[in-house]
Order: structure tokens, then sequence, then C-alpha cells
């Protein structure tokens, strides 16, 4: 693992976790961080266990060894609603929507909690609609009768719901058309400007380098290279090694 | 006069559709959200009655009762899920069908042993009766008609509009999703099991008057909601209330022809169409 600078105090910090699947030993010891604001990639082949990661932060998979911290606190262990109601949002790979549930439905998911008033939730339901139009418009539609990339929106906005401190963003470009492809990065960045934190599992290399400031490269359920974007965007050899293109 | 027979069966039909109904849908509510086959429904149904004999007797308001027995049966019911279907969340539905099942006969038993083998009666809280061809039709059974409709009517909009429905809902399509956007998973199971109990209750009381409470007549109840599960859909709340009413209404009319107790086969004959031709039942949209 070469060197690229760890936050010194760390929003989230995953510490030698090692995560099984009935028997099969899925992750071997995987470390990372993310620093509070910082947007962060993890990149591999298919299978190397990058959403098995995301999922053991969210506490959907539990790690038989090996601590994820949260603000210096052990989360380990933690219901997954606990850790969304402490700040950390989960946008799947497949998106699980609540395909039965209306748009605003999805969205009140994670709208409808104490200590956020009226005001509060019409503001961020303004603020998804300024970044996603789409979904002002078919608010009242069932959110399995959405396209493909709609249901990816629909899917960030309704993470952004719960105002994050940081989103577990798992392949949000994954078998969308470039026009939306291009839509998804600029909602990166502009998460990265409110200064909410991510967490990005992706395939799309190019559009890693660009939006992360630090990429980590797995490979076969652990952490094998570890370097700042800027640093892999001008060599290439490291990224071909571990995606082989 | 075949005619007159019939509507008085479809009224008939209908009376006792909405009470499986109330039955029905607490059971579909629970297997919806946790895959759990509740085999103690039925007790929960005839505790429940129990429940709102004592009231009655202490209070003497038949209101009263329907009100405290549907809070304690759910109270009993939040219990009931924390103490046993909590910590086997997640395992083969087949424990949960065990457990739920040792449960019924606990409950059963413990009914038997308190209030004894002998029918208790719960007095219709009002008496008149209208004329219905050459029937006295009582008032009281058109009245739990209309108070079962008004409960689902009830739980219908609360799962649609209030806040905790939506969760519910969304639970109950995803649970790992509706706990990654901060739903408290295990106290909705709670919730929807008290909901779905005091459900229960509610029509043990309503139904009391019609026949005598006793510590096995919750049997008859769960055997038809569980067919009425099965031929609504599993886990379909509209689509229970439909089967409800559809197999009441079928074995009202077989009754016109066979006895009563004949008419059942109907129902089974249903049943078993059903999962033949169309195992994720008769009142759900084809699946594509």
């Amino acid at each position: 693992m070469s060197g690229a600078a760890s936050p010194a105090s760390p929003l989230v910090a995953v510490e030698e976790i090692h995560t099984y699947y009935g028997k099969s030993h899925i992750l071997h010891g995987v470390s990372l961080t993310v620093g509070a604001g910082e947007v962060v990639g993890l990149l591999g082949r298919n299978g190397v266990g990058k959403s098995t990661t995301l999922k053991t932060v969210m506490g959907l998979v539990r790690p038989s060894q090996g601590e994820v911290r949260y603000e210096g606190r052990a989360i380990t262990g933690l219901a997954p609603h606990r850790l969304a109601r402490l700040g950390i949002a989960y946008v799947p790979e497949d998106r699980r929507i609540f395909r039965l549930l209306t748009v605003m439905e999805n969205l009140r998911t994670g709208l409808d909690r104490a200590g956020l008033d009226e005001a509060r939730k019409q503001a961020l339901l303004d603020k998804v609609y300024r970044y996603f139009p789409v979904l002002a418009d078919r608010g009242n539609q069932a959110g399995g009768t959405l396209s493909g990339g709609e249901q990816q929106m629909l899917a960030i906005a309704r993470a952004m719901m719960l105002e994050p401190k940081i989103i577990l963003l798992d392949e949000p470009t994954e078998g969308l058309m470039p026009r939306m492809v291009s839509q998804i990065s600029h909602i990166i960045d502009a998460l990265h400007q409110e200064g909410v934190a991510i967490l990005l599992v992706e395939q799309n290399v190019p559009l890693t380098l660009e939006a992360c400031q630090r990429v980590y490269l797995m490979e076969k359920g652990v952490v094998r290279h570890h370097a700042p974007a800027s640093e892999l965007r001008d060599d290439r050899a490291v990224i071909h090694q571990y995606m082989g293109i | 006069m075949l005619l007159d027979q019939i509507i008085i069966q479809t009224v008939n039909g209908i009376v006792t559709g909405m009470i499986l109904a109330l039955v029905a849908s607490g059971l579909t509510l629970i297997f919806g959200i946790m895959d759990v086959v509740n085999f103690a429904h039925g007790e929960l149904f005839m505790l429940g009655a129990y429940v709102g004999v004592i009231t009655i007797v202490a209070t003497g308001s038949f209101w009263i009762a329907l009100l405290v027995a549907t809070l304690v049966i759910a109270l009993l019911g939040a219990v009931i899920q924390i103490t046993t279907l909590r910590p086997l969340l997640g395992r083969d539905p087949l424990t949960t069908i065990l457990a739920t099942f040792g449960l019924s006969l606990v409950l059963q038993n413990y009914a038997l042993w308190q209030f004894g083998p002998v029918a208790r009666k719960i007095p219709e809280p009002f008496t008149g009766h209208f004329q219905l061809f050459y029937l006295d039709y009582p008032w009281y059974r058109l009245a739990i008609a209309l108070l079962s409709a008004a409960i689902i009517g009830a739980l219908w909009l609360f799962l649609k509009f209030g806040t905790y429905g939506i969760w519910i809902r969304a639970t109950t399509q995803d649970r790992v999703m509706a706990s990654a956007m901060g739903i408290p998973v295990p106290w909705v199971h709670t919730a929807v099991f008290a909901i779905g109990a005091g459900m229960a209750a509610a029509s043990g009381v309503l139904f009391g008057p019609l026949v005598g409470v006793n510590h096995a007549m919750g049997l008859d109840w769960v055997l038809k909601a569980f067919i009425v599960v099965v031929v609504g859909g599993m886990g379909n709340l509209g689509g229970s209330i439909a089967a409800s009413i559809f197999i009441s209404l079928l074995e009202a009319y077989a009754s016109l022809w066979v006895s009563p107790a004949q008419a059942v086969i109907v129902s089974f004959v249903a049943l078993i169409l059903t999962l033949l031709f169309r195992p994720t039942g008769l009142f759900v949209p084809t699946p594509k």
C-alpha cells in the first residue's frame, strides 16, 4: 500500500474488518478512513468485497473481527436504523426503492423523524427538487414505475433526507445512460460542496478519479493500494493492475 | 322464495365476511411484514372475547369492553412479539410456526384452566330487530359488519397516510432498506403484531354475542382466516378483505342446499383450487 495522507481524526474509520457470508470469508482485514466532507473512492473488480465493505459500515452485515468507528466512537454491531439516525446514509447498488410507495412516500421514510419541523422538511424537499426536478413532477407516482435513472436519483434524494454526514454510494452510475452519469457526477460534486462525505464504490474509473480526493483499490477482500486520486490520474499502471483496464 | 333466501344469505355472508376480514387482516399484515404465520391468532381472538366478558361484568358496558379488550390484547401481542418472535427473526420460518403453535396451545389451555369449559355469554349491546322477508334480523349483526368495516377503514387510512403507516409499508416491502433509512424495524414489527392482536381481540368481542365464548372458539376462525389469507394472496391486505367476503358468501350460499357444517367444504375447495391454479392468490394482480 502506498502513501496517501489519511485524515488525523476521520469521520469513519474501518479497522481490520473480517466479514463472512456463511462460511465464505469475504473481507480479510479491510481498513480505510473517510474524513469529514471528503469524497473517497473504493475501486476494484467485481466480487472483491467493495459492496460488502459498505454493508459492513452500514451495519447490514456484522464483521466477525475488527471495528468500525464513527466520529471516534465504535459503532460495530449497532442496528442500521441507529446508524442512519447518527448521520450515515446508504444508497445500495440495486437502489432498493420502495416500489409500491410513491416518490413522496419514499422521501418521507427519511424525512419523518423526530426533531425536524415543517419548515426544515420543506427546505430539504426544495433542495432535492432543485437537484432532481423530475422528482417534484413525479411525487405521486409509485417508485417502481420510475426509469432506472430516475430511481437512482430517488435513491440519492431519499438518502439526502436524512441530512447525513456521510453517504455510502454503491455503484450509482451502473447501467445508466451517459447523460444520467454526468448528472450523478454533478450531484456528487454538489454534495461535496455542502460538506457531505462520500464513500463511493464504482466501476467507472474516470468518474471516480474525477470525483474523489483519495482512492482505495481492493483485491480479494483486502485493500491493496491507497493513493490520492490525482496520483492515479497520472499513473494508470496501478489502475490497470487492479482493474484490468 | 329462493330469491328471499339468497338475499338473506347475502346479508349473512357479508356480515360474517366482515368479521372474518377483521381477523384475517391482522393475520395477513403480520405475515406480510415479518413472514410469520401466526398460529396463535385464534387464541388472541378468544382471549379478546374473554377480556370482553370480564370487562362487561365489571363495567356493564359493551363498548368499554370492546376498547379494553382491544388494548389489553394489543399489549399482550406486543409482549408476545418481543419475547417470542423477535429473537427468531430471520431464522427458518418453521421455527416461528412452531413457536406460535406452541403459544396457541399455552394460551388455549390457560383459558381452559382460568375460565373453565363452560361457555360464557357476551350480551348484545342493543337488541332491536328488523323484518328481512320472513326473518326477524337483529340490527346488531349489521352493526358488526359496519363496525368491522370502520375498523378496517381506519387501518387503511393509517397505513396510507400516517407516518407510522408509511413506516409499516416500507418495512413490508424491504426490511433492510427501511432499516437503513432510520426506521426502527424491530419496533415496527412489534407495533404491527400488537395491531393485529388488537384487531383479533376486537373481532372476538364483536362476535361474542353471536356464539358462546369458550377456550376453543378461536380454532374455527383462525382456520377460516388462513384460508382467506391464502386465497386473498399472502400478505395482501385488500386481497384478504375481498377473499373474506368471497369465502363467506360462498359458504352462505352453499348452506342454502347443504347443512352449514357441510358448507365449510366449499371454502376448502376454493382453497385447493386457488393453490392449484393461482397460488399467488385470487385477488392480486397477475404477477409479471
